[in-house]
Order: structure tokens, then C-alpha cells, then sequence
């Protein structure tokens, strides 16, 4: 039989509807996969291949009867920021310790009720504070690409490193991610996968651990501009638990990707042509202009004038939110406990040893910014800052139906490189938090390689619950780029063969 | 904005972390690197502006303030590092 893992989403859903194979063959051929090729890519920090087993095993009973539903018997990974009854999840921080869930995220429930099955929990930066997954408590996910000539570890980016480390090595036909400054979409650029960070209220947050709450969403990370059609439409929905979640329907995604592009209004910021961007990059971005061009879109250059602040008033946000939403974390309801000699000192003592370093710092910037006086200086004036960002951005629908951007502003980087100076790290969000500040949808697409053979990836920004317009997008550049793959399976152990 | 020791201290009070002195003069310079670097949003004129409350235009839900779920104790404590009874053990607070 071919290689299984090798499908894409979609191929493997009309494979098992052909009954060309089953889904608990498919499911098989993902955990030797993941066992042949995780000791070396640490995407997954737990596997759960006996619960996979039995989901897909109700698959095909499904399949069998023709009682099909949108992702019957579709292995996926899943983020481990999103809770899983019965299965532990850590946000891959040591202070959830062995947390073990007693209910389901929103979004987990969406995809197991439309027929997906869950390999395992994935690896993310701790509490999804970073851009390398560098940060995770269980080390860092090394990328299936690596540099020309060369076999330095690479990052996979942040926080989703595991997500789009393990879709990109064929360790999962599709994976959940989140998104709060870029944390779908520059793992997805630096691994040649396709993310979706949907609109704000899109995805239900509950059962999420819980980062910036006005800024997190969650979305998928696939292989293809479709498969991420078909996992967000599973994953989207209405859910009353979270009170900032639309009640709106949920379009046919896969349908709207294929109204091509022809009369559509593209929108090229000139803001976003940054200081010290690389020259492939610039290629890059007017290479996809062409494309659009030649599938019948229209170029228009547009001002976002407030881009530039986008990122200082996200670092200002962003660690706010974080550090009231994890001040939860005392050692009292879940996770680790240190002792104290009285009660402040065992809380205080269990957050030192319990969160990361990076974690630390933002929960400390963030305690820092909304302090006695100094609330309306930091936190209110960024607040200020994004209706401005936001602004623009509305000004701009008014000439444009979508914008085009490069995703990151430079390609995958090494293990270490940008770890010692947080600022450089931070800079690694620069194309993609303004989306997350206006609470617009945003794709990432693979488009090229670097001259160092590693992918490029460009982002679309989209209208509020646009996201139809997105897929249209990102199909023209997939069609035009071709699907990116990294050209060797260099992390899969021989000695546990294939 | 430059912050010195006692401030990095006074912080990490706020938020229950214990620092070492050693950490301290390390978050100084990050501290300050950081918030001399959001220093710049002093550029722009925010008067007149109001701040953002949420992204996307909606009425924020209610629904009837009915007990909907509950009487899971088990579910509720199982995760914690110490219980008695359904209670969440924790040093003593009271003399």
C-alpha cells in the first residue's frame, strides 16, 4: 500500500469514503509514524494511540453504515492549550504538572463529534508565550526542514511549533493550533503549511487555556488551502460558554475556495515594506502579487498608518491579559504546589518554580503595566492605540476586499539564535499582530523557498467573518506555488523502520 | 522607563513570584528594554480616541440566572495537590 501519511486531508477523507482503506489502517500508519519519527521532532509531548484506536474503529463502523460525517475517521493532532477530558494537558508549562481535565474544550468536542480521531497532545511554547517553541517545558520541536548542506536544527516557530512541525513531517493529516499574535500563522510560514487564525468569536475559547483573551483564537494548521476549509468548518461554531463567540452560521469554506478570485480587490500596505527586509521576502510578496494579478485580481497599494505600533501596544496588551488570566495558577485547585512557610510564600514559590522563564517575565511586564498609576500610561494608552489600528483597517475595506502581506520577515531560524534577547524574538510577530489587535481573520500560505531551501510563507488579512475570501486567496497562491514539502524524511528512525 | 531592583521586587510581589537577586538584575535590563521600547506609543495622538473594549461589535449575551450545572465535587477537587472532604487544603491563613 503508499504511504498513507502522505495524503492530504482531503485525499485521505475520499479514500476511506471509497473504502480504498480503512480508517483504522490510516490511524495505524499515523502512530508508526509518529513512533518512528517523534524521537527526533518532539512534536508530540503525549500520544494516545489507544484512544485513537477506538475512535477510529467507530469510524468505520460509521463509514461502513455510509453515516459519513465531515472528518469521519480523520487522524489530527491537537495543541496541548486545548483540555481533554480524561487526557492531560499542560500548556506544556510545569505548573499544570499532570493536569488532568474532567471536560472538553469547545472546539476538541466540534471535531470528535464530527468524526475526527486524536493521535496525541501537541507541543507548544509554554502557555503559547513565544515564536520557537523554544520556550516548552518539554523542550523544544526541532522542524523537518533544515538549511541547504546544512543539518543545524531549525525552529519550527512559535507558539503551534508542534502543530506545524508534525503536519509538515506527515505525523497528522491536520492539527489544532491557537492564535494570539502569530502563533497559527508564522509556525505555518516557516514550515510550508497552511494556517488560519479565524475572526475573533469565530472558535469557541472554552476550555482553552486561557493566554490574552481578547486576542486568542483558535484555528487549524494543515497541508493544503482545503483541508484548512474542512477543519475550520468542523472546528467553528456557536457555543453560549464563551460570551465573546458569534452566533452566526458557518459557511461551506471548501465551496467558497472555489470561486476563484477574478474582480477581487487586493490591498498591498506600504507600511509593511519594513527596514531591513530581506530581498527574497520583497520577491516574495510582488511574486504573489503577480499571481493574483494573472488570476484576475486588481492591486491597490493601501495605508495602515498605525502598523508600526502594533507590536509595542501587543506587548503591552497582551502580557495584561496574561498576567491576570494566570494568576490562577497558586497551587491550590490544580498543578504543582510548593511548599511555603505561610501562604503568600507557598504561592510565590510555586509560580517561580512552576512558570518558565519567558513566562515569568510577561507575567511581570504585565503586573507592571497595570499597577497603581500606571494603568492609564501603559494599558489604557495601547487600548487607545488599537481602535486606531483597527481604524485603519476598516478604512482600508473601503477600497479593498483583502490585503496581502509576507507572513514573517525572514525564514526559519536556528535553535538559540534569537533566545537571548527577548525584543529580537518579539520582532518575529511584526507582519502578524495587527490581525490579532483588530480581531480580523488571517492566513499564512506557503509560496517559495528561501535561497537557504526553507519556506516562505505569505498572509492575507481578511474582512471581520471573511474568511471565505481568505481561502480564495490562499487557493490562487497554493495553485500557483505549488504544494511544499521538505525533500527528505530524515527524522524517521531506521532501526523501528516505516 | 528605567526600573531599578526594588521596583523589579515590589512586582514580583504583585504577582506572587519569587525573584532572587541574582534574577532581579536580570529582569532589570529586560524590564527596561521592553518598556523603553513601548515608549514610542507616546508618539501617537490618542486624544479624542476610545479605547478598545472588544474587536468585534456585539451585544454581550445574558442568559437567565439559573443554576445549570454543579454537584460535581469529585470533578471539581480531583486535580488539586491536596483535599480533605471535597475542601481544598491550604496553609493556614488565621492565628
Amino acid at each position: 500500500m503508499t504511504d498513507l501519511t502522505k495524503l492530504t486531508l482531503t485525499e485521505a477523507r475520499d479514500g476511506l469514503k471509497k473504502k480504498t482503506f480503512t480508517a483504522a489502517e490510516l490511524t495505524d500508519a499515523f502512530i508508526a509514524a509518529i513512533e518512528a519519527g517523534n524521537g527526533a521532532l518532539n512534536a508530540y509531548v503525549l500520544t494516545t494511540p489507544d484512544h485513537a484506536r477506538a475512535q477510529a474503529k467507530a469510524a468505520d463502523a460509521r463509514l461502513a453504515k455510509g453515516e459519513v460525517r465531515a472528518l469521519e475517521g480523520i487522524p489530527l493532532g491537537h495543541k496541548d492549550l486545548f483540555c481533554t477530558n480524561g487526557v492531560r494537558t499542560t500548556a506544556c508549562s510545569k505548573i499544570l504538572g499532570n493536569f488532568v481535565p474532567t471536560y472538553e474544550s469547545t472546539v476538541g468536542a466540534n471535531l470528535w463529534h464530527a468524526g475526527a480521531v486524536m493521535l496525541g497532545k501537541l507541543n507548544n511554547d509554554e502557555f503559547a508565550m513565544g515564536s520557537s517553541n523554544e520556550t516548552s517545558a518539554f523542550g523544544p520541536v526541532v522542524s523537518p526542514w533544515r538549511r541547504n548542506g546544512s543539518d543545524a536544527k531549525l525552529v519550527p516557530g512559535g507558539s503551534s511549533g508542534g502543530s506545524s512541525s508534525a503536519v509538515a513531517a506527515d505525523l497528522c493529516l491536520g492539527a489544532t493550533a491557537t492564535d494570539t499574535g502569530g502563533s497559527i500563522r508564522q509556525p505555518a510560514a516557516l514550515t510550508g503549511t497552511v494556517g488560519i487564525k479565524p475572526t475573533y468569536g469565530r472558535c469557541s475559547r472554552w476550555g482553552i487555556v486561557a493566554f490574552a483573551s481578547s486576542l486568542d483564537q483558535a484555528g487549524p494548521i494543515a497541508k493544503t488551502v482545503e483541508d484548512t476549509a474542512v477543519m475550520l468548518g468542523a472546528m467553528a461554531g456557536y457555543d453560549p460558554k464563551d460570551s465573546t463567540c458569534v452566533d452566526a452560521p458557518v459557511p461551506d469554506y471548501a465551496a467558497q475556495m472555489r470561486q476563484g478570485v477574478k474582480g477581487l480587490r487586493v490591498g498591498v500596505p506600504k507600511e509593511y515594506r519594513v527596514e531591513g527586509m530581506s530581498k527574497e521576502i520583497e520577491a516574495l510578496w510582488q511574486q504573489g502579487i503577480e499571481w493574483l494579478k494573472a488570476a484576475g485580481a486588481t492591486i491597490h497599494e493601501i495605508s495602515l498608518p498605525h502598523t508600526k505600533y502594533a507590536l509595542p501596544a501587543y506587548y503591552i496588551v497582551a502580557p495584561a491579559e496574561a498576567s491576570s488570566n494566570l494568576a490562577r495558577y497558586d497551587g491550590v485547585r490544580y498543578g504543582l504546589r510548593v511548599p511555603g512557610k505561610d501562604i503568600t510564600d507557598m504561592y510565590s514559590q510555586t509560580r517561580a518554580a512552576g512558570f518558565g522563564k519567558e513566562v515569568r517575565r510577561r507575567v511581570l511586564i504585565g503586573t507592571y503595566v497595570l499597577s497603581a498609576g500606571y494603568y492609564d500610561a501603559y494599558y489604557l494608552k495601547a487600548q487607545k492605540v488599537r481602535t486606531l489600528i483597527k481604524r485603519d483597517f476598516d478604512e482600508a475595506w473601503n477600497k479593498v476586499d483583502v490585503v496581502l502581506t509576507p507572513t514573517t520577515p525572514s525564514p526559519a531560524f536556528a535553535f538559540g539564535e534569537k533566545t537571548g534577547d527577548p525584543l529580537a524574538m518579539y520582532l518575529e510577530d511584526i507582519f502578524t499582530v495587527t490581525v490579532n489587535m483588530a480581531g480580523l481573520p488571517g492566513m499564512s500560505v506557503p509560496a517559495g523557498l528561501s535561497s537557504e531551501g526553507t519556506p516562505l510563507g505569505l498572509q492575507f488579512i481578511g474582512k471581520p467573518f471573511d474568511e471565505g475570501t481568505l481561502f480564495r486567496a490562499g487557493k490562487v497562491i497554493e495553485d500557483a506555488a505549488g504544494r511544499i514539502t521538505p525533500p527528505q524524511k530524515w527524522w524517521l528512525s531506521t532501526s523501528k523502520g516505516r | 522607563m528605567q526600573v531599578d531592583e526594588a521596583t523589579v521586587q515590589r512586582i514580583a510581589r504583585l504577582a506572587r513570584i519569587t525573584v532572587t537577586p541574582e534574577e532581579a538584575k536580570a529582569l532589570v535590563k529586560e524590564l527596561s528594554g521592553i518598556l523603553n521600547w513601548v515608549e514610542q506609543l507616546g508618539e501617537v495622538d490618542t486624544s479624542n480616541v476610545e479605547p478598545m473594549t472588544r474587536v468585534v461589535p456585539i451585544a454581550l449575551p445574558k442568559r437567565k440566572d439559573e443554576i445549570t450545572d454543579g454537584e460535581i465535587p469529585d470533578q471539581v477537587t480531583k486535580n488539586a495537590p491536596q483535599t480533605e472532604d471535597h475542601f481544598f487544603v491550604v496553609p493556614k491563613v488565621v492565628e
